[in-house]
């Protein structure tokens, strides 16, 4: 169905190609999950499926690429859109319109389908994706979980045979991406549809795929193999297989089902030792750094906060979750002072965040938002150093070295556009970091980051609440809060449901809990590690 | 009272260009102004619930400060007019091959008010362009664009969503300011965001139109290579002509001939084009949009004022006020009144659904 043929693709100006020499092939009806890195080139092969990539890139394509027997060479993507369906990474940018229904008919009404036709399979795709009750809505005032929902279905209406998504759950909570990786599970199954899928979160979609497409990155040849081959062989996998691969469970589980029916020596073994003593000791916590009293906020006529009343304490990371639009990012917005509170107060370090001027707001209170990259507007690295130095008044260099200990080995010279997801969240991070502000806010800072760099992540908060901040991370990602967290606050409706240690939130929560957890349960341990450092204290490590 | 429901794009866009070009044919401050109040009453009733509804205010903001820049260039380079002299600025003697640039110089009430005049109106045809993207979003003009122009399809996308994509990136962009710790007012403020806000809204157009590709915009169907090459070619023609004859009907000094038959030989190319790609019948609209009473109200109503500024200009009333020697501009009865009846889609069009009209209620924006 999909064939890449000795494809190699180079962006205009780059030094040396994104992708060399990539040949596999994709059968009817598979899922396949394509893996990689950050940077590796993930999302400029899927883009290439419907020629997309080169023709609004720019850059060369050398190869062929053919999908249901027609090249991309020949046809420009508006005609191979009843053939191929692409959703990207951040579907409110690809919405074409204001409403869910004209956004499902959009493509019919671009293929020229007749009316009565269009008006049945919109209800068809309405019920397929559950989009039934909020068929009217404006698609701004949708759920991230929503958005997706509705942009698979635009895309499915046009009847393709091939559907690709590029991290269609990056920005879900569990709960939203469970619902998107049913309906694609459920295209999959009875429809035969072909769908190709990039993801980091692979926690999420492995136990779903078929087939894997491991792209190494720096040009080296991709890997193709089911699951089961593909991670015997790669250093990214998710906790699940790490487990396995500690445990010496073969064949390698790839669910947490598969992993708990293999796991019942494992947990006897661990329900010997004294667990307590292996599990991440709780920080040692400071003086109270930001405070909310009854906080209040409003868009328009909905409410978004209902009287939050919460502290934040030097030295603790703090995560915040809940499910999309449960008011994480409005939280976050009035602790740094983008907003002001409709009613009730918060307080940083004795001030209202949203009465300091710029200049002062950094001093106490420091955001990276979800999009880190908006932060970054000069032409390069070193620029955007000064430039951070200049506007903080502080000695020249201090970004940069900051910026050193976060992420080494970053050219002075690059644009920041041409970095990593991960060394651009590093270098935004040190921007905000750079004037020590004793609060750190970090909005969804894992989005976009492979296990490599989210590991490198967890060290520098880590060490950051050693130095005394207060950090607080909103995140749908159960594995890191599982890693870094001390304690975990969760918003519901604009609401605290519960807050406490991070350990206990997450246990017993069916949503929330990570992998591990799942699989080793009743046994609280959270994470590979804490189970290596117990296994090792026994003596009692299978392949070390 | 009609049920909540949208009102055809064109119909909005047909009232706002029809008043922009009422701004056009006059530069009497008394109405430039009212056709701004028009505008504003009209989309404070009207608007919708989408994030570009709001965009109105901005584009008065951006009229503002085109009148400040067409004054200071006055004061700076503009022709040195006779009259009453506020201040003097020091001249500079430019060389021979600079003949008719001054530099500096005494400026004149005179020349600040002719500035006045002409930046007023531009701030008009801004507000015009404004009413029309709030009132209706510029994703269902896309939409009902007719099929002939899709063969521009990118530049079009680009041209119709940028200033909306343009309001929502500055805002990203002075959020990000703060959080930089880089003070958010200000004119060096300002002009420090520019490159990121139009770097941004380059991008999500860009965004916007890859993903339009991708859902079959513009697609070419059964059409050959040389049916697809003649029907651009018809279609290029046909739209420089309608610029021309646009621009005729704009300006009453030009030719004759770029007026009424420009504009015929446009619509006569693009009608052409749409027979050379054979395919206006592959288009279908899911549940398109009518054309009943109050879009005819709505778009005659923008006619109506039009038809008056042009009898205004007949019957030889002050639509150009003077400016050497200034005099108190008159207030020309029967355009007035024609932009009286400018406003009736405040009480004819339908109300747009709001969220509170929608069956459940509204997911908060995170």
């Amino acid at each position: 169905m999909i064939r890449f043929e000795h494809v190699t693709i180079t962006y205009p100006e780059a030094d040396a190609p994104t992708l060399v020499d990539v040949s596999f092939e994709v059968p009817e009806g598979e899922l396949c999950l394509v893996v990689g890195v950050t940077g590796s080139g993930k999302s400029t092969l899927l883009r290439a499926v419907n020629g997309l990539v080169p023709r609004f890139s720019g850059g060369v394509l050398a190869g062929s690429v053919v999908i249901d027997g027609k090249s991309t060479a020949d046809l420009p993507p508006r005609d191979l859109a009843d053939v191929v369906g692409v959703v990207g990474q951040d579907p409110a940018a690809g919405f074409v319109t204001d409403y869910v229904e004209d956004e499902l008919a959009y493509a019919m009404e671009n293929l020229g389908v007749a009316p009565e036709v269009m008006r049945r399979r919109v209800e068809d795709i309405l019920d397929l994706l559950g989009l039934h009750e909020i068929r009217y809505r404006p698609l701004a005032s949708l759920s991230g979980g929503q958005q997706q929902r509705v942009a698979i279905g635009a895309v499915l209406t046009a009847g393709p045979r091939v559907l690709v998504l590029d991290e269609p759950t990056s920005a879900l909570d569990p709960a939203a991406a469970e619902e998107v990786l049913a309906a694609l599970t459920r295209l999959v199954h009875d429809l035969g549809i072909t769908v190709l899928i990039a993801e980091h979160r692979l926690e999420r979609v492995v136990q779903y795929a078929d087939r894997i497409v491991m792209v190494p990155g720096d040009g080296r040849p991709v890997i193709v193999g089911t699951p089961a081959e593909v991670f015997g062989q790669s250093s990214v996998a998710p906790p699940v297989v790490e487990l396995g691969r500690l445990a010496g469970w073969s064949p390698l589980p790839l669910s947490v089902r598969d992993a708990r029916r293999l796991a019942g020596p494992l947990r006897e073994r661990l329900a010997e030792v004294e667990l307590s003593a292996f599990r991440r000791t709780p920080r040692v916590v400071g003086e109270v750094v930001a405070i909310t009293d009854g906080l209040q906020a409003s868009y328009g006529p909905v409410t978004a906060l209902r009287g939050i009343e919460l502290q934040f304490r030097a030295g603790e990371v703090v995560a915040l979750m809940g499910r999309n639009g449960a008011g994480k990012s409005t939280l976050l917005n009035h602790l740094v002072g983008l907003r002001e509170p409709a009613s009730g107060t918060v307080r940083v370090m004795g001030a209202e965040p949203h009465r300091l001027s710029a200049h002062d707001v950094v001093r106490v209170a420091g955001l990276v938002p979800q999009d880190s990259g908006v932060l970054l507007y000069h032409d390069t690295v070193a620029a955007e150093c000064s430039a951070s130095d200049r506007d903080a008044g502080l000695t020249a260099g201090t970004t940069r070295s900051v910026l050193d200990q976060i992420v080494p080995d970053i050219k002075a010279t690059a644009h920041p556009r041409d970095l990593s997801e991960g060394q651009r969240l590093g270098l935004a991070l040190s921007i905000v970091l750079a004037s020590e502000p004793p609060l750190l806010l970090l909005d969804e800072p894992t989005r976009g980051l492979d296990y490599g760099a989210k590991q490198r992540l967890v060290a520098v908060l880590s060490q950051l609440a050693v130095k005394g901040h207060a950090v607080v991370i909103a995140t749908h990602d159960v594995e890191v809060v599982a890693a870094v967290a001390d304690r975990c606050v969760v918003l519901a409706e604009g609401e605290v449901v519960s807050d406490g240690p991070a350990r206990d939130v997450v246990i017993h929560s069916p949503v929330f809990a990570p992998q591990v957890a799942k699989v080793l349960a009743p046994l609280p341990l959270l994470t590979v590690h804490e189970v290596e450092l117990a296994l090792a204290s026994v003596g009692d490590l299978p392949f070390s | 009272m009609t049920a909540p429901r949208l009102l055809h794009p064109g119909a909005w866009w047909l009232w706002a260009v029809a008043l922009a070009a009422c701004a056009l044919r006059t530069t009497n401050p008394v109405l430039l102004c009212l056709i701004i109040a028009v505008t504003g009453w009209v989309v404070v009733s009207r608007r919708t619930d989408v994030p570009w509804s709001r965009s109105f205010a901005s584009f008065l903001r951006l009229g503002l400060i085109v009148i400040a820049v067409r004054l200071v260039f006055q004061i700076l380079f503009g022709v040195r007019v006779p009259g009453t002299t506020l201040f003097s600025i020091p001249e500079v003697t430019l060389p021979s091959w600079a003949a008719g640039v001054s530099l500096g110089g005494p400026v004149t009430i005179e020349s600040l008010m002719a500035a006045f005049y002409q930046g007023l109106r531009l701030a008009t045809v801004l507000a015009c362009f404004g009413a029309a993207t709030s009132l209706c979003s510029p994703y269902r003009m896309l939409r009902a664009l007719p099929t002939v122009l899709y063969e521009a399809g990118v530049a079009v996308t680009v041209a119709f969503t940028f200033a909306p994509q343009a309001i929502v990136a500055s805002r990203q962009v002075r959020e990000a300011r703060r959080l930089r710790g880089r003070s958010d007012r200000g004119f060096r403020a300002w002009s420090a965001s520019a490159l990121p806000v139009l770097e941004g809204a380059l991008d999500r157009a860009v965004a916007l139109a890859a993903s339009m590709d991708s859902r079959g915009y513009g697609r070419r169907g059964g059409a050959s290579v040389s049916q697809r090459r003649r029907s651009v070619g018809l279609v290029l023609v046909g739209l420089v002509a309608i610029a021309i004859g646009s621009y005729g009907l704009l300006d009453p000094g030009a030719p004759t001939m770029f007026r009424i038959p420009a504009l015929a030989l446009g619509v006569v190319a693009l009608v052409g084009s749409l027979a050379a790609s054979g395919r206006s019948a592959e288009r279908t609209r899911y549940r398109p949009d009518p054309w009943v009473k109050p879009e005819w109200i709505v778009s005659l109503a923008g006619l109506i004022a039009l038809a008056s500024f042009v009898l205004a200009g007949r019957m030889g009333d002050a639509l150009t006020p003077s400016t050497n020697p200034l005099e108190v501009p008159a207030v020309p009865i029967v355009a007035v009144v024609g932009l009286l009846v400018a406003t009736l889609p405040a009480w004819f069009a339908p109300t747009p659904p709001t969220l509170a009209t929608l069956s459940t209620p509204m997911a908060v924006a995170a």
